[in-house]
């Protein structure tokens, strides 16, 4: 078996769907989307998880140029692969209520963008990785501007002109390692021992810095990302923040320190108190945020500053918390923009002031509400929980200063998480929130297995942690290795 | 040599299939012409011949590779053509042979080995040209056209033959061969006439490919001409622009890099931001279409001012790339001109709705102008990137990112209109050599995109 199949499947699903007509594309796609996490937990049970890569395809693509179609998964590949193929059928689950127009584009459009998604965790060549960054971009381009609402379109071309500028810059980036490359290939094993001066590694990691900043997104290359996560179709805001975001992640710990280490060492303090920053700055901005969607929309910032930060520190208790905090981030994040979706979808507004009471007429929502705003919140015996533990010690190991503000993140999440709670659900009902009716069908499934997850990750985390620690042993070595040699 | 022998006689036929009124077999016989001189074109694939007719041409496969892209691309706007011509002209056969000549003067220009036949060549090219961008004899707007290009374009030749002058003055050659010994063998001190004369020579050429500053005839002369003509003046005459400018640097001046190459860096800096920063200013597709083909023919000078071996090959594949998308560009503004009345954005509004084939193939198109990934128009802009970076021009590199970046705004305009703007339901009819064409062009965007390897290592 090879991560061709894991590539194909979704684009032979984006096809199939857009030749059904109306509420049956959904079904396909869904089916489609079950399938792939088939695929994913086939290759999950055959991973052995040591630091080599596995299910490796590598053909020549553009022989001119020096690229060559190099994929394979690694350990810490697969906690992304997991994540995608996972979060997928349920974001399509999730959806099940609405009715889009054109509902077989929106679905193949989905399906599509998860090709490109996995193309970029699974690419071994510089030149894929970036086909995967663009083609995942195209397609949420058109699921937000064709569904989302409000402003859309000014909105969604400040998006992508955002995004596609900072993958113009990496662009660049990689073009420059590959003319320093004496081999003219864009294998990443050879960008990892090229061993370039400080000097000219530094433009390489300002390069892929920016495109990946833009992405997750780190202060101050945050401004798109309210607005966009605010006006999206509620599917478009999952995969944008349930699993795109986690490209930057990916590709900060697969790319940027690897192939510029010396800079990093030089430029690392720098990029560690931007996140830290935002940590705390979209922390402030969400305590006073009415709209449910913005806020969590700005508790994503923080949460994404503090497992940049973990990052930056590069120790294995950063990493490895980063990665596992990814996974848990983009299963909590859906969580909490599903239950918006819900409530804005029965009571017409997604202004927090306005509501209260909500548990009293649906308890088994309230219940699922409250699992997801813990898990977000980390508390202990929930998957946030693991993760921010491992984020905050490795930031620890790292200085203790920065580790004690970018500490405050558990307390602030807590402080604006609960706050939203009690503003939704406890209090008296009003008049707006009488006619609420407790969570039905799809709904349940989907907050049911979300919940699951929180609290299997939560007790459990080492079922995640060992995929990925070999591999992630291995690139620190790797990186601290060149960056003695790089300096010399 | 066959193939430009083919394409002149061609258009002789034409005129008379014209005068026995044979109006059913024009594009037939047109379209058979040009295969079969393609046809002999790949013939000659591979031979390297030597310079023929003493040195004044040369089929190589430099030429070989830019005729068949001329041809082709010719075959496509021709096949847009049908009834088109009927609608503007009563005298439908000159259209079809004064574009076979020009034809042929492109072809001349795409394999000349001396400077005589590279003048001549832009000549026949021109002269063609000036009569179809005034063809529409009642029109205003088509007669400014005409008069501007004539004006200006008669202006850049005199620079370009004077150019000429000055070189053969100081080395006593019009052979690029021999000019190119002579600069090798006198490489410390050169006439300063020589010098002049390669500046004016650049002057000349950057009129034809309308790079700025030189770039003042292109917005006018491309709005006012048909548009069918106009996206002939923005492809295949474009493309063949640049080949001959290539030609000319890549064997013959290369040595005094030097001295030229900072000279087109300015001038394709300036392309690139007059171009970008201008096309987003327009209401009009048409005129963004004009000059956005500036900002383009400032993506295409990287392979001059960035030279290598590979630079053929960047340009081959950035024009094929460029061609194929500007011809979906302007065919779908044919018929979206027919059904709304103008040329403006407001026009495209609601055309996913109207029809999704239409605006699907425009999206494609403007992505693969943007230099989005999977798409032809990337994988010419990565060639181009490549090649700039290989020798150290980052500067140069860096402003054209900025610009692909500024270029976003103004391609997404076109496709926010078709996708997102609301419209009157109305049909917008397609012929079926329309949908022949844009569906080719879509679909060789995207293979070119998935799979450049079919037209990255021809030459």
């Amino acid at each position: 078996m090879t991560v061709i199949i894991l590539l194909l499947l979704p684009l032979l699903g984006a096809l199939v769907t857009l030749l059904f007509k109306g509420a049956n594309a959904k079904t396909v796609a869904l089916l489609f989307g079950l399938a792939e996490f088939a695929v994913a937990a086939t290759f999950l049970s055959q991973f052995i998880p040591d630091a080599t890569t596995q299910f490796g395809v590598d053909f020549e693509w553009i022989a001119s140029a020096g690229v060559h179609f190099k994929a394979g998964i690694d350990g810490i590949s697969m906690v992304m692969v997991l994540l995608t193929t996972l979060l997928v059928p349920i974001i399509i689950l999730s959806t099940f209520k609405h009715d889009y127009k054109n509902p077989a584009v929106f679905y193949a459009l989905i399906l599509f963008m998860q090709a490109g998604l996995l193309l970029v965790f699974t690419a071994l060549d510089g030149f894929l990785f970036y086909v995967g960054w663009e083609a995942a971009l195209i397609p949420i381009y058109f699921i937000c501007a064709l569904w989302g609402g409000g402003d859309r379109i000014r909105i969604n071309i400040k998006f992508f002109i955002y995004t596609f500028a900072g993958s113009l810059f990496m662009l660049l980036g990689l073009i420059y390692l590959y003319t320093q490359n004496p081999a003219h290939n864009y294998d990443i094993q050879a960008f990892y021992h090229l061993h370039l001066s400080a000097y000219k590694q530094s433009f390489v990691f300002w390069a892929f810095f920016l495109a990946f900043a833009i992405k997750m997104p780190l202060f101050p290359f945050h401004t798109w990302q309210p607005d966009t996560y605010t006006e999206s179709p509620t599917g478009g805001t999952m995969m944008l923040s349930g699993i795109m975001l986690k490209m930057g992640i990916y590709g900060v710990i697969r790319w940027l320190i690897p192939v510029s280490p010396a800079a990093f060492a030089q430029w690392g303090p720098v990029a560690i108190v931007l996140a830290v920053i935002g940590i705390v700055y979209a922390s402030l901005i969400a305590f006073n945020q009415r709209d449910g969607k913005r806020l969590i929309a700005y508790s994503s910032i923080a949460h994404v500053g503090l497992i940049a930060a973990g990052i930056f520190a590069w120790d294995i208790q950063g990493i490895q918390g980063a990665l596992i905090q990814s996974l848990n981030h983009g299963i909590n994040i859906v969580g909490l923009f599903f239950v918006m979706d819900i409530i804005s979808r029965r009571l017409n507004t997604r202004d927090i002031d306005q509501m209260g009471g909500i548990a009293k007429l649906a308890p088994q929502f309230a219940i699922m509400f409250l699992i997801i705003v813990l898990g977000t919140a980390a508390l202990p015996l929930t998957n946030g929980f693991i993760g921010e533990f491992l984020l905050l010690n490795g930031i620890y190991q790292y200085n203790i200063f920065l580790s004690a503000v970018a500490g405050l993140t558990i307390i602030f999440c807590a402080v604006y998480m609960l706050r939203m709670y009690k503003k939704i659900m406890q209090g008296e009902t009003n008049a707006l929130t009488a006619v609420f009716t407790d969570i039905t069908g799809s709904e349940k499934i989907v907050l049911g297995i979300i919940c699951t997850l929180i609290i299997v990750i939560g007790v459990y985390p080492q079922c995640i942690l060992h995929l990925s620690e070999a591999s992630v042993h291995h690139l620190i070595e790797q990186v601290n290795q060149n960056k003695l040699t790089s300096v010399k | 040599m066959n193939t430009l022998i083919i394409i002149s006689v061609l258009p002789i036929v034409i005129l008379y299939l014209g005068l026995y009124k044979l109006k059913k077999a024009l594009l037939p016989v047109t379209v058979i012409g040009l295969l079969i001189a393609l046809g002999f074109a790949f013939a000659d694939w591979g031979k390297e011949a030597a310079p023929i007719f003493n040195g004044m041409m040369q089929f190589n496969n430099f030429s070989i590779a830019f005729s068949a892209l001329t041809i082709l691309s010719t075959i496509l706007i021709l096949l847009l053509s049908k009834d088109y011509f009927e609608r503007i002209s009563d005298h439908v056969a000159e259209y079809y042979a004064v574009m076979l000549f020009a034809l042929a003067g492109i072809i001349v220009m795409l394999s000349y080995h001396n400077l005589t036949m590279l003048f001549i060549g832009i000549e026949i090219m021109s002269v063609s040209l000036y009569i179809l961008a005034g063809i529409k004899k009642n029109d205003v707007a088509s007669n400014e056209a005409s008069l501007k290009y004539f004006l200006m374009g008669a202006f850049s030749t005199g620079f370009l033959l004077f150019g000429i002058t000055l070189v053969y003055g100081a080395s006593g050659s019009f052979d690029l061969s021999d000019i190119r010994a002579w600069i090798l063998m006198n490489p410390a001190h050169l006439d300063p006439l020589f010098y002049t004369g390669v500046l004016l020579m650049i002057v000349g050429l950057c009129f034809k490919v309308g790079a700025a500053p030189f770039h003042f005839w292109t917005p006018d002369v491309y709005e006012g001409s048909p548009t069918l003509i106009t996206a002939f003046m923005s492809t295949v005459v474009k493309t063949a622009g640049f080949a001959a400018f290539l030609r000319l640097f890549s064997t013959c001046f290369n040595p005094l890099s030097a001295y030229w190459a900072p000279t087109l860096l300015i001038i394709t800096m300036l392309t690139l931001f007059i171009g970008n920063i201008t096309a987003l200013y327009q209401h009009s597709f048409k005129r963004m279409l004009a000059f956005s083909s500036i900002s383009h023919a400032g993506y295409l000078m990287f392979a001059i001012v960035a030279l290598s071996a590979s630079s053929a090959n960047s340009v081959f594949v950035y024009a094929t790339a460029y061609s194929i998308a500007s011809i979906i560009a302007f065919a779908v503004l044919i018929l979206v001109r027919q059904q709304a009345g103008s040329d403006n954005f407001d026009s495209f509004n609601g055309l996913a709705k109207k029809n999704p084939f239409l605006a699907l193939t425009l999206t494609i198109a403007m992505l693969s102008l943007a230099g989005i990934p999977l798409t032809a128009g990337f994988i010419g802009k990565f060639f181009m990137f490549t090649g700039a970076l290989m020798q150290y021009q980052v500067a140069l590199v860096i402003i054209a990112v900025v610009n692909a970046i500024i270029s976003i705004y103004y391609y997404f305009k076109v496709i926010v209109a078709m996708y997102f703007n609301a419209a009157e339901p109305s049909e917008v009819p397609v012929p079926a050599c329309f949908t022949f064409v844009l569906g080719l062009s879509a679909l060789a965007t995207i293979v070119i995109g998935v799979y450049p390897v079919l037209i990255s290592g021809l030459i």
